[in-house]
């Protein structure tokens, strides 16, 4: 299992933290920067992970992987697939050399999310260079384990704002027996209120996502399970390829010019009226809206539904994220400061205030 | 050492008057049922660990949330610590009183706010029972999904403070993969909001970090929990062995053959023997161990399973394997793992639950050690295990009554606990740390590690009045702890880091 790149660079990133500290310089985590797109353009020192790589353990039937940061998803997917395992939550690369840190700053999931949890839901354990300049352990590699404060849970999608992720443990499940994904003619408003219902039952649908004009659907699970859920709904069959292209934002929908704005929503939100064109995910639960309306707008009307907003295309607006409530932000800020007292890392790619 | 709030170690506690914060309580809101005398106080000295008692100061029973949030304000203004305490089942002292705090009760908290079953999510106070969210929701064919050993009791504020867990984790989760949103009022009563009704939500996940803190950042007031269509059939298989290796080798074989099951419980010799005695669950006493294996999902996947699973416990060297033939059965399988507990409480005037959790791999390895550990104090162990998810309760046998036996079961359920860390493991997998392991705490975490953990806590509640003493222990304890289990100039565990 072992790779030729392994390398421990643990030792060299705590003092480049440390001399950080020192100097009070401002860190800009990097692996290969395949989602440097993602939050607000931050100056800083580039701190690259790429050396600190390598699996570090891998026992599938304990159902656990432990990976060092720098560490590729393509090698993480290579070893699991050799195992018939998986990473459930599908997280997207959005580039060839996407890492195991990257993924876990980002805590972006994939097509499975609504009925597998989210990267946070897998993380077991995490090690982590501290504003204090100290290499930590938290959680561990058990799939129970409630001793102390969940920091490493906390780490996941901080988008590297509260230290430096140097290595994690994530839980694993296997593979599903039987993979079925159908296409089936409707429209969005029936979709969803079908989303709903189906919600409520205990069919094996793994996926859905709405096009405009179909519902594609994948089952997983065992071959009967399978077999009837298809029987149930009919539906052409659909290329399992269509699920990574929608995760790695391949598809055409994707392509054109104007500005990619997230919609993250409850479950039975209906079909949002927004200027532009929308793609239903995860069941209803995420939409991709492509639009040039005004970022306050967009806000206002997800709020409205009790969602909220992410910009994915880069420097559009100062605040990516939306906005948190006044008193929301003031206990951020105190728990940045408490963590990094000196404000190195990732400083501003979150929110301007941390 | 002993684990009753110890201002020494664990941190001196303001000085308060307790007739004016009684004024100062009942002047500023009168509808607030207080209760002050001796005999009113004295059902709440405790929780689920009766071991340890503590008379608390003041007890209060709001009704509405502002009466919450005006509790919050006079104890932050006269500076008195608050202990926030659900139906009082927690295991680990979690909601243990202090002398010299305010017991402030949510179980009154029990409305159930609303189902949605299109959204699949139910709203509910804190003091709502598990179990009552899922008979609520079971009209709409849904359930939710962690269900603890006492869920007819434990309440959803208690199960979040928690991260309570049961024995369905492996497959769906513990309370902090099937909660979406928790309303919390901050020290000084302030309101906040973390997650949300969509699946994430901005800014730092602040919902995973208060979910298993105790009680230590805020106090929860309402919950918004992920509901789970029911599984349409669960079967059972029970299966024998004549070694607990062999039982504890067959558990991955089952993991290794693609399958996992919606439950998975060993248990050893003395809690069958305990088990079938109490319940008459048709268990085989002669066996070293059995395995119980409830396969959940749709008829046909479970069908399949049940046979591949069948066929992997007879490679594994089982020697013996049934499946529940009806529905009866099946309850009467579980009956005797449910009743476990009681079921060994007959066996001894008290007993001990640990909680601790290893990787699957080091079963057999830590039964063998937890069993000379056994003979060396000369206390009985019997162990149940949710073996899916490596979390392990051994029960240890003791008699409070004779002089120096709860110490006795202390210091083994300790030693018990290093050892679990030493293997890679956890002290703690659903019970909590509470006051019960605060010291080993100091065994899992190093002074660095209990730093970071006393800085978030000054994030949320710089002056420490929430639930102090809990979860995370003084530098200063973690020194005594660690100078008192030097043996002839050895640490225990050399290899692990000391201050």
């Amino acid at each position: 299992m072992r790779g030729p790149e392994d390398f421990d660079d643990s030792q060299l990133l705590l003092e480049q933290v440390n001399q950080a500290l020192e100097n009070a310089t401002p860190l800009r985590i990097q692996g290969s920067n395949s989602k440097g797109f993602l939050g607000r353009t931050t100056a800083g020192e580039i701190l690259d992970t790429r050396a600190h790589r390598g699996i570090v353990s891998y026992d599938p039937t304990e159902l656990v992987i432990t990976a060092r940061c720098g560490t590729p998803l393509s090698e993480l997917a290579l070893a699991l697939d050799a195992a018939q395992q998986m990473l459930p939550c599908e997280p997207p690369s959005f580039g060839d050399g996407a890492t195991v840190g990257g993924m876990i700053a980002c805590g972006l999931s994939g097509p499975r999310r609504p009925w597998s949890g989210s990267v946070r839901d897998f993380v077991l354990g995490t090690r982590v260079i501290t504003g204090q300049g100290k290499l930590l352990r938290f959680g561990g590699e058990v799939m129970k384990n409630v001793a102390g404060y969940d920091l490493s849970r906390l780490m996941t999608g901080s988008y590297g704002c509260l230290g430096l992720i140097t290595e994690v443990s994530l839980k694993v499940l296997p593979k599903p027996r039987k993979v079925l994904s159908i296409s089936l003619e409707m429209d969005p408003e029936r979709a969803l209120l079908r989303l709903a219902e189906w919600g409520q039952q205990p069919l094996p649908i793994s996926a859905a996502c709405h096009d405009g004009t179909h519902l594609h659907l994948r089952l997983e699970g065992g071959e009967g399970s399978v077999a009837a859920a298809h029987e149930r709904l009919g539906g052409e069959r659909l290329d399992a390829s269509y699920w990574e292209d929608l995760n790695e934002q391949r598809l055409s929908f994707f392509d054109e010019d104007q500005p990619l704005w997230r919609l993250s929503l409850p479950h039975n939100t209906p079909r949002l009226s927004l200027p532009g064109r929308q793609l239903i995910d995860w069941g209803g639960a995420q939409r991709w809206l492509k639009s040039d309306a005004e970022a306050a707008f967009i806000r206002q009307v997800v709020d409205e539904v009790g969602g909220h907003v992410t910009c994915f295309s880069h420097g559009l607006t100062d605040t990516p994220f939306q906005p948190l409530p006044p008193a929301l932000m003031r206990y951020h800020r105190n728990l940045k400061q408490q963590l990094d007292p000196r404000g190195i890392f990732n400083p501003g790619r979150l929110y301007a205030e941390l | 050492m002993n684990i009753l709030y110890d201002e020494r170690v664990d941190g001196a506690l303001p000085d308060v008057d307790r007739q004016a914060l009684l004024q100062a309580l009942q002047s500023r809101l009168p509808g607030l049922e207080i209760l002050h005398q001796q005999e009113e106080l004295k059902p709440y000295e405790c929780d689920g660990l009766s071991a340890y008692r503590t008379t608390p100061m003041l007890v209060v029973l709001p009704r509405h949330i502002d009466e919450v949030q005006g509790v919050l304000r006079v104890c932050h203004e006269l500076h008195v610590p608050v202990v926030a305490r659900g139906a009082g089942t927690g295991l680990s002292g979690g909601a243990l009183p202090l002398e010299k705090g305010v017991l402030l009760v949510m179980a009154r908290f029990n409305n159930i706010l609303g189902i949605d079953p299109a959204a699949r999510t139910a709203r509910v106070q804190p003091g709502v029972r598990n179990l009552a969210i899922s008979q609520a929701a079971a009209p709409f064919g849904l359930y939710y999904a962690p269900d603890p050993s006492s869920q007819i009791a434990c309440s959803i504020g208690g199960n979040v403070a928690e991260n309570a867990g049961g024995v369905h984790c492996l497959k769906y989760g513990l309370t902090v993969h099937n909660v979406l949103k928790v309303d919390i009022l901050t020290v000084d009563g302030e309101h906040l909001s973390l997650g949300s009704n969509a699946l994430d939500a901005p800014g730092f996940d602040l919902l995973a970090l208060f979910t298993g803190s105790e009680g230590l950042l805020g106090v929860i007031t309402e919950v918004t929990v992920k509901l789970l269509p029911k599984p349409q059939t669960a079967k059972v298989l029970l299966a024998a062995f004549d070694s607990v290796e062999k039982a504890g080798r067959a558990v991955g074989d089952i993991i290794a053959a693609g399958i996992i099951p919606g439950g998975l419980e060993m248990m050893d010799n003395l809690a069958i023997r305990a088990a079938e005695d109490f319940i008459h669950a048709g268990y085989p006493v002669e066996a070293q161990a059995i395995l119980l294996c409830e396969l959940d999902g749709v008829e046909a996947d479970v069908s399949d399973d049940c046979d591949r699973v069948r066929q992997v416990l007879q490679q594994a060297g089982a020697t013996e394997v049934r499946q529940a033939k009806d529905e009866a059965e099946r309850v009467r399988f579980w009956a005797g793992r449910k009743n476990a507990f009681p079921a060994v409480g007959r066996l001894s005037p008290d007993y001990y639950c640990m909680d601790g959790t290893i990787p699957r791999r080091e079963l057999p390895g830590v039964l063998h050690a937890i069993a000379e550990l056994s003979n060396e104090y000369g206390l009985r162990v019997a162990n149940v295990f949710h073996a899916g998810d490596g979390n392990m309760h051994p029960l240890i046998l003791f008699d409070a009554n004779q002089p120096g036996e709860l110490e006795r079961a202390e210091n083994l359920g300790g030693k018990i606990l290093e050892l679990c860390v030493k293997v890679g493991g956890s002290i703690t997998g659903e019970h909590g740390v509470g006051r019960e392991k605060i010291n080993q705490m100091c065994a899992q975490f190093n002074s660095d590690e209990l730093t970071l953990f006393h800085a978030i806590k000054a994030a949320f509640d710089p002056s420490g009045l929430l639930n102090p003493g809990k979860n995370i222990p003084t530098l200063h304890r973690c020194a005594e702890f660690g100078a008192m289990h030097i043996h002839g100039g050895q640490l225990p565990f050399p290899e692990l880091e000391r201050f």
